[in-house]
């Protein structure tokens, strides 16, 4: 039954997950998630996408991401070059004015899912930068004296690592979630999702030392659900004996990327 | 009753604003809640929280307002008529957010604007109908799996809200007690002011500068360049070290990296002391001779643009801080007290705070009166993430 629906479409949520989604997108409101790495808040807006069968627009924020890039590019230097040599087009900069994501979301035909992936990582000022447009889902244009303003007011997800505090004008005007790392149970149906007849015993005695290594203080960074996953893979191709999961931590480098972790691990195991 | 709600929200140190709270009645009205505790418990949280470093005090906020409501789904009728009709008693409504003190004019535009937006609301979802109510079909807010949709996990929906709210999942991330090196340089992020006023050798390309002057230029290319924006803010960390700091050396050193790894700074210079600022200061925490600087030079050095964080615990014998000090180091009474020393300093950097590690004392005891003289004279904020921001807020605005 369950593997009927293996895929693309795998996504498991909590209740209350859902619940801020629907929040969200009833008030037409930004969703805000926060989370540890890994715990799916980037696979959350696929997800949304496809159950409601809406297109998916990315953007992914880097540190030197302005917020007027999101809105439209004006190509200021094409255009010089094109007037030195008298090209076509030149007196016409609406052919210079190339559109950003959330641009681009706006003049879509039809509702999209817009993902502004780690919205944290831009300058402290990004996110005030894009309040206007946010809320009345316009932006106005000077150089063709043109506005543009969503035709159907796009699905936001905002998720943000919190590298660095949001701006509280910002956040009011944002639904707000925040993903619990998944307790034994949960990820136990998220591996279900993911394999197809697991052994019961291995997936066991799997999640018992995963839970156990995450319970470590000396590790400076805890595998998350990606790596449990890449793990399990491991262990499941590999033909490891569930009694040893536990005590031997096989394949331990697909669960932690840092040599100092593992160096730790071995310690503990000891 | 419900404006009471709000009412201990805010008392429990949750910063909302009307705005929001116009928000989750829009979204009560919506029937988001699904005339359930539980529901409810989320929708209130998902608007009126914006960090999970409050999930925490929204819990035990909600606990205390909710502790009559028996264990179970069963609401009270009087509870339920106000969550699902929280707009049909409006004048009331009012009178209890005027008492709040809130202006009146605010209540009222955000009213209007709130009822504009419920109208809107119904047409449209009276047509299309697919989020809110027809739980059947949304691929949202059903248990179990639809197609091409979203599961929901494993948790039971049977468990109460009151039970969720109980757990208190969330007390580890209450920001008064947890400090790490992360949360500091996160603090210090704070201190930033960019400019492209900052002298730098290396320069940016300026594309808007070399169009207009390419244009002035009869077309023809010409190329400008200017200042990349900087961050403008110089800092100076002085450090209390040895002596009853000791038990906070971790705690310090901690602070101490965190300062030095968020490089951003245009200018750090770190500097030690003993106990209270004197005549001298040191470059180096072991306060040894050859790392020794007379303070008069940090004074005459660094003037009042630069922001100055002093960390100590400020706990000294009385005459330490207001008499001339004896320095076993030269054998020589400093030349004034410490305390004058400070009121030089605060003369001086108008940008000046204090951080402790201890928090700040309720009454005035032999062990805390120094601390007390201190915070009386330069503000003082207790070393945890949430003290080291608010001082850095206080270090970016100049007090009056």
């Amino acid at each position: 039954m369950l593997n009927k629906f293996s895929g693309s479409e795998e996504y498991v949520a909590s209740a209350d997950l859902m619940s801020s989604v629907n929040v969200a997108i009833t008030l037409e409101k930004p969703l805000l998630i926060k989370g540890e790495p890994g715990t799916g808040k980037t696979m959350l807006a696929k997800a949304i996408s496809e159950s409601l069968g809406k297109e998916l627009i990315t953007w992914n924020i880097k540190s030197t991401t302005k917020a007027q890039e999101g809105l439209y590019v004006y190509d200021v230097v094409q255009r010089l070059y094109d007037s030195q040599f008298g090209n076509q087009g030149v007196d016409d900069i609406a052919h210079y004015i190339t559109m950003g994501k959330l641009g681009e979301a706006f003049e879509s035909d039809e509702q999209v899912v817009l993902l502004i992936d780690e919205i944290d990582k831009a300058d402290l000022e990004f996110p005030n930068d894009l309040l206007y447009e946010l809320d009345q889902m316009e932006f106005y244009i000077p150089e063709i004296k043109k506005t543009v303003k969503a035709k159907n007011r796009p699905i936001v997800i905002i998720t943000s690592n919190a590298e660095k505090e949001l701006p509280d004008a910002f956040l009011r005007r944002c639904i707000f979630h925040y993903i619990n790392f998944p307790s034994e149970e949960e990820m136990r149906s998220i591996l279900n999702v993911h394999f197809e007849n697991l052994e019961e015993s291995l997936l066991n005695q799997a999640l018992k030392s995963f839970y156990w290594i995450r319970s470590l203080d000396a590790l400076e960074k805890k595998p998350s659900t990606s790596e449990l996953i890449d793990w399990i893979r491991a262990l499941n191709s590999g033909g490891i004996s569930s009694a040893d999961i536990i005590s031997r931590i096989p394949f331990a480098g697909a669960l932690l990327k840092k040599d100092k972790d593992i160096e730790n691990l071995g310690k503990s195991l000891r | 009753m419900f404006v009471q709600f709000f009412f201990l929200l805010r008392k429990r140190g949750l910063n909302i604003s009307l705005n929001e709270w116009m928000t989750l009645l829009e979204a009560l009205q919506l029937g988001l809640h699904n005339s359930s505790l539980s529901d409810f418990y989320y929708l209130c949280r998902s608007i009126l929280v914006h960090d999970e470093a409050d999930f925490d005090k929204y819990d035990q906020a909600f606990l205390e307002f909710f502790k009559d409501i028996p264990f179970g789904e069963e609401i009270p009728d009087e509870v339920m008529s106000w969550l699902n009709k929280p707009l049909d008693d409006i004048p009331s409504l009012m009178d209890d957010l005027l008492a709040m003190g809130f202006p009146e004019e605010d209540i009222e535009n955000l009213l209007n604007e709130l009822k504009e937006r419920i109208k809107e609301q119904d047409e449209e979802h009276n047509g299309g109908g697919y989020w809110v109510g027809t739980r059947g079909t949304s691929p949202f807010g059903n248990s179990g799996w639809h197609p091409n949709g979203i599961r929901i996990g494993g948790e039971s929906r049977h468990r109460t809200a009151m039970s969720v709210a109980g757990e208190r999942k969330f007390r580890d991330f209450r920001k008064d007690s947890v400090i790490d090196s992360r949360q500091f340089q996160l603090a210090f992020k704070t201190l930033r002011q960019l400019s492209n006023q900052v002298i730098t050798s290396e320069k940016e390309f300026d594309i808007d500068g070399t169009i207009r002057a390419t244009c002035d230029n009869g077309g023809n290319l010409k190329i400008k360049y200017k200042h990349p924006r900087k961050n403008a803010v110089k800092l100076i960390l002085l450090m209390d070290s040895g002596g009853s700091m000791d038990y906070y050396s971790l705690l310090c050193s901690t602070l101490f990296q965190a300062a030095v790894k968020s490089n951003h700074f245009k200018e750090l210079h770190t500097f030690f002391f003993h106990n209270c600022i004197y005549d001298k200061l040191w470059k180096d925490p072991k306060l040894m001779k050859d790392s020794e600087i007379d303070t008069n030079w940090l004074l005459d050095n660094f003037d009042g643009e630069y922001r100055v964080l002093i960390v100590g615990d400020a706990a000294m014998n009385r005459a330490e801080l207001l008499g001339r000090n004896y320095n076993w180091l030269t054998g020589e009474y400093t030349s004034i007290s410490g305390y004058s020393w400070l009121e030089i300093f605060k003369r001086h950097f108008p940008h000046l705070v204090w951080i402790n590690p201890e928090p700040t004392p309720e009454y005035v005891s032999f062990w805390t009166e120094t601390q007390v003289i201190i915070s009386e004279l330069i503000s003082m904020y207790q070393l945890t993430a949430d003290g080291l921001e608010l001082a850095m807020k206080e270090l970016m605005v100049r007090k009056a």
